[in-house]
């Protein structure tokens, strides 16, 4: 009789980080037909080009660290990254784009840190940052909703017209024409108009945020999929809207002139993709339930610092990143009271 | 159903408890070969009380509980007992422990056994003891023994008693079953547990996944007139572990790092409920238990009442395993359990559950991917923990950090594991970082214990350095007293023999208040080491304050035994017998003067009654010494009348020894406990320091039972027996102390066993040595009596009384030219040599006793005082003398001058009292002011007199010394001179 000898538990749940990394990208679908509706193929071959030039990066490096590259693979994580950068990035971005920002994404800020579970910054984030600050004119190029739709609801830019686009067969000032502003921007470059004057003013603000609120409702419906799915907990999402809208109310209120209402904030941009797919990820966030809530607040105060006063058009990812920054810190001051236990342990054990 | 509460986290794997409930339990077949591993429980290892080849009844207890906490074994069936040795035991890491074999000869044949018929009328100690004889443990947990916890509400207040039913774990029903089943004994079980306890209420917490079990109860519990509360929780792992069930029931939190009963609660498993009620009941001991034996790889999945050793392999057939598809064997359940390989490893008290399971059941782990930080496992800990940020921790090696994120109170109950979604075995990480820890801490410790070792050696090696010398110094003494004696013997037989061994009480005494501030000094050294470990917040502080603890104990006992033995010297002069016989002598005495006078006054006179009176006066004098002589003799053994009898004092003996061992195996169990790690440490390290204290206590009723019941034993014979015994001991002492030196000086291994044995050694020999000083004190108490000693001083005034009498009236006779001068001169010559008779023999005794020299000795704290005293002194032997003086002179008188000698005797008489009393009120005052300056100066004092005495009487000894024992006096001399001067030096110090 082999018997084999194991420590317990005996049994366990089904269930894996594949499983959780398949959900999360599931979780993205809504988001992604929404996009794909109002922008056209463009994100969808993004996110594409992503995936494969995640999992190229990602299983060159694990050759190079001598790591098993399929058990690797299959873990998903590297292909969530994609399908984030491939969401956040303009639609007809170039390919090069992509390509320089898996590379930061999978190979300096994952796997120079040590690969999954390891790395500090979210690595989407710090493509998507890096990205804005090289190429500030191939970042902010969006289209504008609609623009490209035919009489017969079929986008005007085919599927292989957008990837001749994106490789440089078409000229990219082709579509030039039908580049705009994205609304954040748009309200941000008003000028001295007032916040009222700049919606009755602006196409993109007029039309755009049609398209826009449903693009973050499409979001919304998976993110609160994935809360259904017990694949996170509600505080950072929860605490990143309620500090965003709470302080854009605030602001609104004594200033509806000068400041976006609540409910623009929480719609236009990349907030909810921010607050339900990029806050959330749980390797570079806080780790306790309370922490967790002190980690989102200040996502979404810095999101609203940034975009009212700052100069980028969104501040999803610098927030995010700036908030990966503090969450290690977070983490020492938030040690959930142990049972038992009087108070909760703070701080950290000197070692002595 | 009331109120419940609720816990952090939990999970709910799939429960599987269907398919061992469809069977009612069934009895296991009886095997042929039981295992009985010797630790079934947490505690102590039991110790065996069968020989191989023995034979045995079903229900014979095999093994005895050692120390606090451990739990007896018996016989699960008849038999013959084929091996005592290593076994393969259940245990995580499939290792091997000694077990009692047991060949079964078929019959199961039951000792002769029977339940209490009142177990209320056997009052709570016997009936706990009772309980710990039936070698019941905790049956659902670790096998905590089941007396100790019901011991718990002698020193808690225990508000709450928690009937744990929950059986949380997945697979297991061996509880459900039995309360399905059995419920009534289970009820009858919490009542005895109730009457020990005496909770204000009792919970039973049990998952609504048992409704019939919840039923069954129910019933059951009708009629009872318990304040008993069925509690059904909802389904949730691990809602059955102790401190999660007691916060579901009571939102009670147990504090960290404490026991339920710290806030009034105590959890008893429902097994543990129905063994108690089988034990006390039926008599039936804790011989077998219930057993779920499930998993797909077995046919007919059921419950079983199994034997206590069962072979696993037993279960499985009997529940038609199919080897084929037996992947993996668990004991326990599948949260918790552990696995095992090999199917010969018994059932044993704790084992509750059997899981044969197939592949598919219990796939092997998959390969452990990165956490990813997903959170799932801290939602599910009930311990509130991170295990995440502690698997980070433990991975890293980062055990400080671990340890501030509260790792030890995670209580491995494998939830963050069944969820986490990297598939990581994180309680593996925790249980090894434990581990790690724990054996840090003990290296630590043994360190430290290596360093208190050092200087607890330094200490004592320069204490029997001072005590080997004192020793030599008494046994030189003792010499030099037993030549002198013996000498002294012609001279003044009776006071001098008993005045012999005055001395030897003394070292007795002086030893213990010598041990006495040795731990006293001990004590604070440690109390300082302690409070400096707290203030640098340094580890081992537990350890330090335990030795604290265990010296102050030490110190309390020293104490005592000193104090005791202050006291029984007291006692011996203070019998209330020898004061009857005392007041005897006087009033003999008195009759005896009486009739003295009234026949010098018949002689005065001329009546013929002269003759009659003579001979009156003749007896008198015999039954006043015949008073005296009882009196004395009475004094001598005076002790002896307190002392309790030899069976009392075995008892006490055999207590002590009991004690004695039961702190040795006890302190085995803890150094082993600390070695392996094991997280009873504190526990049993408090268990131990009970156990010593109650072993100290014991010793401290022996002796001093020991010091008055020596008495009897006064007799030469036993003495010397006795001295001959400590003598010998005090050879081997020496010689393994010589074997030790050599052994460390070639650095041999051993060193430590020989320091071991050299002390046990030097502990008998003390011990032998206590014996023999026991039986010399009391002998020596008449001499140290203040009372026999006046009475020799008495004597003397009184010869020297009459002697100058005598000089007075002769001289006054000379000078009024009376004819009897030449008649009286030979009077006084007469006279005189009774009084130096007299003085030696007071010398003899009050030279060598205590009491006599410290009232004597001038040298005294107070300048003032001793001049006083002396005078007083002085001034009462004036007194008496003339008093003596005066009444001799009055018998002696002529008829003329016998009214004014009657008077002034009356006067004389007055005035000594009243000096007398003055120079007690004195004494009193002296006494005290001593007192006041420190009792050492009082020891000192003595100790000085006596050393001066020494002198002395050793130096008149080599006076009448031969050639041959001279030489040895001087040398005695010698060194009685130099301790004398050294003891006055001190003394002069202090003045
Ligand atoms: S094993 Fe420890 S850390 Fe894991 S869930 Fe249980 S108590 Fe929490
Ligand atoms: S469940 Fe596993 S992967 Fe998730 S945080 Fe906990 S340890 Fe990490």
């Amino acid at each position: 009789m082999a018997l084999i000898r194991s420590s317990s538990p005996h049994l366990r749940r089904a269930g894996s980080s594949a499983h959780l990394m398949r959900l999360l990208m599931f979780a993205t679908l809504p988001g992604t037909a929404a996009m794909t509706f109002f922008f056209g193929w463009g994100t969808l071959l993004q996110i594409g080009w992503a995936m494969l030039l995640a999992l190229g990066f990602e299983a060159a490096v694990m050759k190079l660290r001598g790591r098993p590259v399929g058990f690797y693979l299959r873990d998903y994580s590297a292909l969530v990254t994609a399908v984030l950068l491939g969401l956040a990035l303009p639609p007809f971005a170039p390919w090069w784009l992509m390509v320089i920002g898996i590379f930061v994404a999978i190979v300096i800020a994952k796997h120079l840190y040590g690969g999954m579970g390891n790395n500090p910054f979210n690595p989407a984030m710090v493509a998507y940052a890096l990205l804005l600050v090289s190429f500030p004119v191939e970042m902010t190029r969006w289209t504008a909703p609609f623009v490209l739709q035919g009489e017969d609801g079929w986008h005007i830019l085919g599927f292989l017209d957008t990837l001749k686009l994106m490789f440089g067969a078409i000229e990219h000032g082709a579509v030039d024409a039908f580049t705009s502003a994205t609304p954040l921007d748009e309200l941000r470059h008003r000028g001295g108009l007032t916040t009222e004057e700049a919606f009755r003013n602006s196409d993109v603000l007029a039309n755009g945020v049609g398209a826009w609120h449903a693009v973050s409702a499409a979001y919304f419906m998976g993110g609160v999929f994935l809360l259904y799915r017990k694949v996170f907990t509600w505080h950072t999402p929860v605490a990143v809207l309620g500090s965003l809208a709470l302080l854009s109310t605030l602001f609104y209120m004594f200033a509806p002139d000068t400041y976006a209402d609540p409910f623009f904030h929480l719609t236009m941009g990349a907030t909810m993709l921010g607050a339900f797919f990029i806050a959330t990820d749980p390797v570079t966030a806080a780790t306790s339930n309370r922490g967790k809530l002190y980690y989102g607040a200040g996502i979404g105060i810095l999101i609203f610092v940034i975009r009212t006063w700052g100069s980028y058009p969104d501040a999803v990812a610098f927030a995010v990143l700036l908030m990966n920054l503090c969450a290690p810190f977070i983490d020492q001051y938030t040690q959930p009271r142990t049972y038992g236990h009087a108070k909760p342990n703070r701080g950290q054990k000197e070692s002595t | 159903m009331s109120h419940v509460f609720a816990f952090h986290g939990g999970v709910h794997p799939p429960e599987n408890k269907r398919q061992s409930t469809r069977t009612p339990i069934r009895q296991a077949p009886l095997p042929e070969r039981l295992v009985l591993p010797l630790s079934q429980h947490i505690g102590a290892p039991a110790e065996p009380r069968v020989q191989v080849g023995d034979r045995v009844l079903k229900g014979q207890r095999i093994a005895e509980p050692v120390g606090r906490i451990s739990a007896a074994l018996h016989a699960p069936t008849s038999g013959i007992v084929t091996a005592i040795g290593p076994h393969p035991i259940p245990h995580a890491s499939g290792m091997e422990a000694d077990c009692i074999i047991i060949d079964s000869d078929g019959d199961d044949r039951w000792i002769e056994h029977a339940g209490l018929a009142d177990f209320r009328a056997l009052g709570k100690a016997a009936l706990t003891d009772y309980i710990r004889n039936s070698g019941v443990t905790g049956m659902g947990g670790a096998g905590f023994p089941t007396d100790v916890k019901l011991h718990l509400g002698d020193d808690h207040i225990v508000n709450t008693l928690i009937i744990n039913a929950a059986e949380c774990e997945p697979y297991i029903t061996a509880d459900d079953m039995l309360m399905r089943e059995r419920a009534s004994d289970i009820v009858a079980g919490i009542e005895i547990i109730d009457y020990l306890l005496k909770p204000s209420h009792i919970l039973i917490g049990i998952e609504d996944n048992k409704p019939q079990a919840v039923k069954a109860l129910e019933k059951a519990l009708k009629g009872c007139t318990l304040n008993i509360d069925i509690r059904v929780v909802p389904t949730k792992y691990p809602s059955g572990g102790e401190k999660q069930l007691i916060k579901l029931l009571t939102d009670v939190e147990v504090p960290s790092g404490h026991i339920p009963a710290d806030v009034g609660i105590v959890c008893q498993n429902i097994g543990t409920a129905y063994a108690t009620a089988r034990a006390v009941h039926q008599g039936e001991p804790l011989i077998s238990r219930i057993v779920t034996m499930t998993g797909e790889a077995v046919a007919q999945p059921q419950n079983f009442e199994a034997l206590i050793g069962t072979p696993y392999s037993l279960l499985l057939r009997a529940a038609r395993v199919d080897t084929g598809s037996l992947f993996r064997l668990v004991v326990g359940g599948p949260m918790m359990g552990f696995t095992v390989d090999n199917d010969q490893i018994p059932v044993i008290k704790t084992t509750n559950c059997l899981i044969a399971a197939s592949p598919d059941e219990m796939p092997e782990a998959p390969p452990a991917q990165e956490c990813i930080r997903c959170g799932l496992c801290e939602q599910v800990c009930p311990a509130e923990l991170l295990p995440q940020q502690l698997y980070w921790f433990a991975k890293g090696r980062e055990l400080d950090k671990a340890r501030h994120h509260n790792l030890f109170d995670c209580i491995e109950c494998g939830a963050c594991s069944y969820v986490c979604s990297s598939a990581i075995p994180l309680v593996q990480y925790y249980r090894n970082a434990k581990a790690e820890i724990r054996s840090d801490e003990a290296e630590q410790r043994k360190a430290e214990h290596a360093r208190q070792r050092f200087e607890a050696r330094q200490a004592r090696l320069e204490a029997e350095q001072a005590e080997k010398e004192a020793r030599r110094k008494a046994r030189a003494e003792a010499a030099a007293r037993n030549q002198a004696a013996r000498k002294d013997k012609s001279v003044a037989a009776a006071p001098a023999s008993t005045a012999v061994q005055a001395p030897a009480g003394e070292p007795d005494l002086k030893q213990l208040k010598t041990a006495a501030s040795v731990a006293r000094t001990k004590l604070k050294q440690a109390q300082k080491a302690l409070k400096n470990a707290e203030d640098k917040g340094l580890d081992g502080v537990d350890a330090l304050r335990a030795t604290v603890q265990a010296l102050n104990i030490k110190a309390d006992a020293a104490q005592q035994a000193y104090d005791q033995a202050l006291n029984a010297q007291s006692d011996a002069s203070a019998a209330p017998d020898a004061k009857q016989l005392k007041t005897n002598a006087a009033v003999a005495r008195t009759k005896l003067k009486q009739a003295e006078k009234a026949l010098a006054s018949a002689r005065e006179t001329g009546g013929d009654d002269i003759g009659a009176l003579e001979s009156r006066v003749r007896e008198l004098e015999l039954r006043a010494n015949d008073a005296q002589k009882a009196y004395d003799a009475a004094d001598a053994g005076s002790a002896g009348t307190q002392a309790p009898d030899p069976a009392k004092l075995a008892q006490l003996k055999a207590d002590m020894d009991a004690a004695q061992a039961k702190v040795d195996k006890a302190q085995a169990a803890l150094e082993s406990a600390i070695a392996s790690g094991s997280p009873a440490v504190e526990k049993m390290t408090a268990g131990v320091e009970k156990l010593r204290g109650k072993y100290l206590e014991a010793r401290a009723a022996h002796e001093a039972a020991c010091t008055p019941a020596a008495a009897p034993a006064t007799s030469p014979a036993k003495l010397a027996e006795l001295k001959a015994d400590m003598d010998a001991a005090q050879a081997k002492v020496d010689k393994a102390q010589a074997a030790l030196e050599n052994a460390i000086a070639s650095g041999s291994p051993a060193v430590e066993k020989m320091t071991a044995g050299v002390e046990k050694l030097r502990g008998k020999y003390l011990e032998a040595r206590a014996v023999h000083e026991a039986a010399c004190t009391p002998a020596a108490a008449p001499a140290t009596s203040p009372a026999k000693l006046a009475e020799l001083k008495a004597d003397m005034d009184a010869a020297q009384a009459k002697a100058d009498k005598a000089q007075a009236a002769l001289d006054s006779a000379i000078a009024s030219g009376s004819p009897a001068v030449e008649k009286m001169t030979a009077g006084v010559e007469k006279l005189r040599g009774k009084y130096l008779d007299a003085k030696t023999a007071y010398e003899a005794a009050g030279g060598t006793c205590s009491d006599v020299p410290q009232s004597d000795t001038p040298a005294d704290a107070d300048a003032e005082k001793p001049v006083d005293l002396k005078a007083l002194k002085q001034q009462v032997s004036i007194m008496r003398t003339k008093l003596k003086k005066a009444e001799k002179a009055l018998q002696d008188a002529d008829a003329g001058e016998r009214d004014a000698l009657a008077h002034e005797v009356q006067d004389l008489n007055e005035r000594l009292n009243s000096a007398r009393a003055e120079l007690q009120s004195a004494e009193q005052v002296r006494i005290e002011a001593a007192a006041a300056a420190g009792v050492d100066l009082k020891q000192l004092q003595i100790d000085a007199a006596m050393a001066r005495a020494e002198v002395t009487k050793t130096e008149r000894a080599l006076g009448t010394a031969d050639s041959t024992s001279a030489t040895d006096l001087e040398q005695t001399l010698l060194q009685a001179r130099s301790r004398a001067d050294e003891l006055s030096k001190t003394l002069s110090r202090f003045e």
